[in-house]
């Protein structure tokens, strides 16, 4: 494994609701708290890759942060805005042409289930009109086949939820820091069958910034920098099953997460068995168990007897989602990617408090996806 | 009242026996729906148009429990009245899975593998009092028995 990129500073807004607050405003506080983290100088940052979804152009923050000419790159890239905006930033410094940048995500939702701009994906107006364009659709119908060939029961996709409570309640960056319990999961109202309400996370608000620099510099800002061992993102192949398809193949085939996966690995030099910690996309609790099996963890239904033995739990074998996921925190697009890595390196380094992976994980696992059917993977290690 | 599709060039009618038009790849025969120009399979750039089958099999499904946000949303919305819908992907002829609309809404009674057919389904009448229609998907038995009555 190389050491070429390493993680010296996080900052993060908290993820939730803030009415009165622009979504800038919130990338601008994760901005301010990932220079405190590296003891660094906004002056010093030489590049910057930032995006949002509903909430603005990045590039527009240098005029509260300081106007100091860095070259400064939105990204807009869906789901994987932020995981795009991260391997941009990898590259920059990989390449040689910059030693610090600044990777930053943000965003602001209105309420309730995500409006999709159809235009924006590839869409004609009969679908909207006709009441198929909504991303819960979707994941209803993905986790529904799923249960159907792999056996997993609805008492599974409940305790999904009811953990990523357990470890929102122990973040004080989480959005919903109330305990679930498996039969109030269950007995919420039903909105896409086969998931209840509580079973899906919502549109939300936040950003999360990460300052990165070559790792031979690492020293110079931190006592305990990460190192950024992979960052991949895939779009979608033919015969994958994608959110916002009005048709599909009748073969399948391997959707974007399985080749962001695979390429992560090799990418690392690591294997699925060397991953103490892994964030997965959990739009809702069926993505967690699909995601589990198709980033390799394990195979397609052994999910049902993994989670009843507690194997995802932080105290578990493979913890999952230890910061409550998208389930806990809510999903601005556009940091969600990034507030995987946040909670990675939190856990790298010891300091994640109550809910802190114990045997010193070493390597960590983040995995976004979204429209239109993008993956993006990272793998951390110290 | 005048019927006219949710757009032109979804299916045919909407009069008589409605069917879906695809596009066929010219060159790996590939099926796509709505449709399009290019293949997504092989990339060729030539395709054609064909009416598919109007009987398929379900291959998943959900229930759309409440209302959409409108828009884009186009039928009713409305909490009081609003009426779930049933929505799955169903298998064509072996060619493709076409997404849409169920008349049936009860998960007691959506099965994969199940029969189904299409029809058109009213969504809302527009400004020029027109009856505006989408196509959508309702067990074999349930339009026999239509027919046969």
């Amino acid at each position: 494994m190389s050491d070429d990129v390493a993680i010296v500073g996080i900052g993060m807004h908290e993820f939730g609701r803030h009415d009165g607050v622009e979504g800038i405003d919130q990338g601008v506080v994760a901005v301010r708290r990932a220079l405190t983290d590296a003891s660094i100088q906004w002056e010093d940052i030489q590049f910057a890759f930032g995006g949002s979804q509903a909430a603005g152009a990045a590039d527009t923050m240098v005029s509260k942060l300081g106007l100091t000419g860095l070259q400064f790159i939105n990204v807009s890239n869906g789901c994987a805005t932020g995981g795009s905006a991260l391997f941009s930033a990898y590259n920059s410094i990989k390449s040689g042409m910059f030693d610090v940048g600044i990777a930053i995500g943000f965003d602001k939702h209105e309420r309730g289930a995500f409006r999709v701009d159809l235009k924006e994906n590839g869409l004609e107006d009969w679908y909207g009109e006709s009441g198929l364009a909504l991303t819960t659709q979707f994941f209803g119908m993905k986790i529904n086949r799923y249960m159907h060939d792999y056996g997993i029961s609805h008492a599974t996709l409940a305790s999904v939820a009811n953990k990523a409570s357990r470890n929102g309640a122990m973040n004080p960056m989480a959005w919903r820091r109330n305990e679930l319990s498996v039969e109030e999961v269950r007995s919420s109202r039903m909105l896409s069958y086969p998931l209840t309400q509580y079973m899906f996370c919502s549109p939300a608000e936040g950003a999360v910034a990460l300052v990165l620099c070559r790792a031979d510099r690492a020293r110079e800002f931190t006592n305990s920098p990460v190192y950024l061992k992979a960052a991949v993102v895939r779009s979608r192949r033919f015969g994958s099953f994608e959110v916002m398809a009005p048709h599909l193949a009748t073969e399948r085939g391997d959707g974007p997460t399985i080749d962001a996966s695979k390429a992560a690995f090799e990418m690392a030099g690591v294997g699925p068995d060397d991953i103490d910690v892994a964030q997965l996309q959990d739009t809702e609790v069926g993505a967690e168990i699909m995601h589990m099996a198709e980033n390799g963890f394990c195979e397609h239904g052994e999910q049902e007897e993994m989670i009843a033995r507690g194997d995802t739990e932080i105290g578990g074998r493979f913890p999952v989602n230890t910061d409550g996921g998208c389930l806990a925190n809510g999903e601005p697009v556009g940091a969600s990617g990034l507030r995987q890595v946040y909670e990675n390196v939190v856990q790298l380094r010891g300091n994640a408090g109550p809910r802190q992976v114990q045997g010193n994980p070493r390597v960590a696992y983040t995995h976004v996806y979204g429209s239109p059917g993008i993956s993006g993977v990272t793998i951390l290690s110290r | 009242m005048q019927t006219i599709p949710v757009a032109q060039g979804l299916f045919t009618g909407p009069s008589g026996a409605p069917q879906l038009l695809a596009s066929r790849c010219t060159a790996c025969a590939n099926h796509m729906f709505p449709l399009q120009a290019g293949c997504s399979k092989c990339g060729g750039a030539s395709t054609t148009t064909v009416e598919l089958g109007r009987r398929g099999t379900l291959w998943t499904w959900t229930v759309q429990s409440y209302p959409p946000k409108a828009p884009p949303y186009a039928g009713n919305v409305d909490p009081a009245t609003f009426e779930p819908y049933g929505v799955g992907y169903i298998e064509i002829d072996g060619k493709l899975l076409v997404e849409s609309r169920l008349t049936i809404a009860d998960p007691d009674f959506l099965d994969i593998g199940m029969e189904l057919e299409l029809v058109l389904e009213p969504l809302y009448v527009n400004e020029n009092g027109e009856q505006v229609v989408t196509f959508a998907f309702a067990p074999v038995s349930a339009t026999e028995k239509l027919s046969q009555s």
